[in-house]
Order: C-alpha cells, then sequence, then structure tokens
C-alpha cells in the first residue's frame, strides 16, 4: 500500500478537470491505497457551500466529494493563504478541512509516498 | 529507477508531452526503466491517428509510436478520458455504432486502474502538464 497526497488547484467547473481528478481519486481509493487530498489556490472553491451548479447545467462536483468518506477518504487540507487570498474561511466550506500555513506544505508532502499534481 | 509517467496536456497547448517525450528518452539513455506512460485529460490528443502537421513541424505523435516501438514503452490512454474527446478506438467505436479508428501505433487503451498500477510499481511517479 502507498499514500498518496492529490493536489487540486483549480476551481470546481472548469472543463472535465475536476470531474475526471475525482475519477482518479476514487479509483485510487477503490485499489485501497491510503487517499488523502490539499486544496490549493482555486482549489479552494470545489468545496465552497451553496454550489447551485443544476442551475446552469453543471454537474455538482461538490456532492462527490460529500460521498469521499464511503471510499475511506477522510483527509482534506487545505492551505490557510490560499483561502484567505479567496475570501473564504473554513465555515464556508461543505466538508471539515484541516488547514495548513504556506509554510508548513511542503512538509506535508513528505509525508506521503506519491504526489498527485493536478 | 522505474519511472511512471503521466501526460495531461495536448500537444498545441503546450510543451508538457514533447517535455515528457525528452525526459523519457533521456531516462532510457541512463539505464533507468519506464514501466508506463498515461495520457489523462486532454493529454489523450496526444494520441491521435490523424494529427496531420505541416512537415516541417514536430510530428509528436509519431515520436510517441517510435518510442513504442524502439523501447517497448506502454503507452496508455485513458478511455473515459479518450471517449469525451472524441478519441475512439475501432473495437470501442463499433460498440457505439461509429467508425473510428482514431488510436495511433504503439497506443493502447485502458482504464484508470492502469495508471493506479502505474504510480504502485514505480519509484517515482511524474506529471508532466
Amino acid at each position: 500500500m502507498k499514500s498518496y497526497l492529490f493536489v487540486l488547484r483549480k476551481p470546481a467547473h472548469c472543463g472535465a478537470y475536476v470531474q475526471e481528478m475525482l475519477d482518479i481519486i476514487l479509483t485510487t481509493a477503490a485499489f485501497d491505497q491510503k487517499v488523502s487530498i490539499l486544496l490549493l489556490d482555486d482549489g479552494v472553491f470545489q468545496l465552497k457551500n451553496g454550489q447551485h451548479p443544476e442551475n446552469v447545467g453543471m454537474k455538482d462536483t461538490a456532492a462527490i466529494f460529500n460521498a469521499l468518506g464511503i471510499y475511506d477518504v477522510n483527509d482534506i487540507y487545505i492551505e490557510v493563504e490560499s483561502l484567505q487570498e479567496h475570501g473564504l474561511e473554513p465555515g464556508d466550506l461543505s466538508l471539515p478541512v484541516q488547514a495548513f500555513y504556506r509554510k508548513d506544505i511542503a512538509g506535508l508532502m513528505k509525508r506521503f509516498d506519491v504526489v498527485f499534481a493536478g | 529507477m522505474k519511472f511512471a509517467i503521466q501526460v495531461n496536456n495536448s500537444p498545441y497547448h503546450s510543451n508538457a508531452g514533447y517535455t515528457a517525450c525528452q525526459f523519457i528518452k533521456a531516462a532510457l539513455a541512463q539505464g533507468h526503466v519506464v514501466f508506463r506512460v498515461f495520457f489523462y485529460h486532454d493529454g489523450v490528443y496526444q494520441a491521435f491517428k490523424y494529427t496531420t502537421p505541416p512537415d516541417d513541424e514536430l510530428q509528436l505523435t509519431a515520436q510517441w509510436s517510435d518510442l513504442a516501438r524502439h523501447y517497448s514503452i506502454d503507452l496508455v490512454v485513458c478511455i473515459s478520458a479518450a471517449q469525451r474527446r472524441g478519441l475512439l478506438y475501432s473495437d470501442e467505436a463499433k460498440r457505439q455504432g461509429k467508425l473510428d479508428d482514431d488510436l495511433a501505433e504503439g497506443f493502447r487503451i485502458s482504464g484508470l486502474g492502469q495508471l493506479v498500477e502505474a504510480t504502485l510499481e514505480a519509484d517515482r511517479f511524474i506529471v508532466f502538464g
């Protein structure tokens, strides 16, 4: 078994990117690997509360994040500065997250066997 | 060292595919092993058989095919990413009632499990693009 950190840096609804990243996250979890997620930069918007993508004909990818627990994907990390720079607080997100300061992100990444850049 | 490589961009969006190709050639020249190259997101555009750039431009798809031919490198295109973008190999096209046969020589179509397996087998996993 290996430990994986999936780093998501793009916002929701930017083409097929989020859907395809969730596909690989779920596949990796289905292979019984230890999977964690780190949201950086615009990636923090993926968990923003109160999205109504159905109004513009888009798929609700935030809802898929809510289902990650079923696959034992429970560790979602977020960078404090990314959250602040985008005007968000942890309470604005649809899932509980573990916040890390930018200076500690490199140390966090070192804990994993595979860092999956997204 | 054993490498797994992922390519995420199309040939005309960025140099990610070309850089990956150069990296692989350099790694092989130094005696390293490339377990698999996996084409995901817009990286599936690297595998289109009928890309026809002008003669004096980079023939990237042909370079991938050469790489597969000379070094038996496993070039795998994600089936779901490919279907979203209209790249169908003949069997799948037939199943869908279509006539395509879009996959260039040396590539094969498979699922995301092949990517997970590659990351498990390899000492290093590198994402381009």
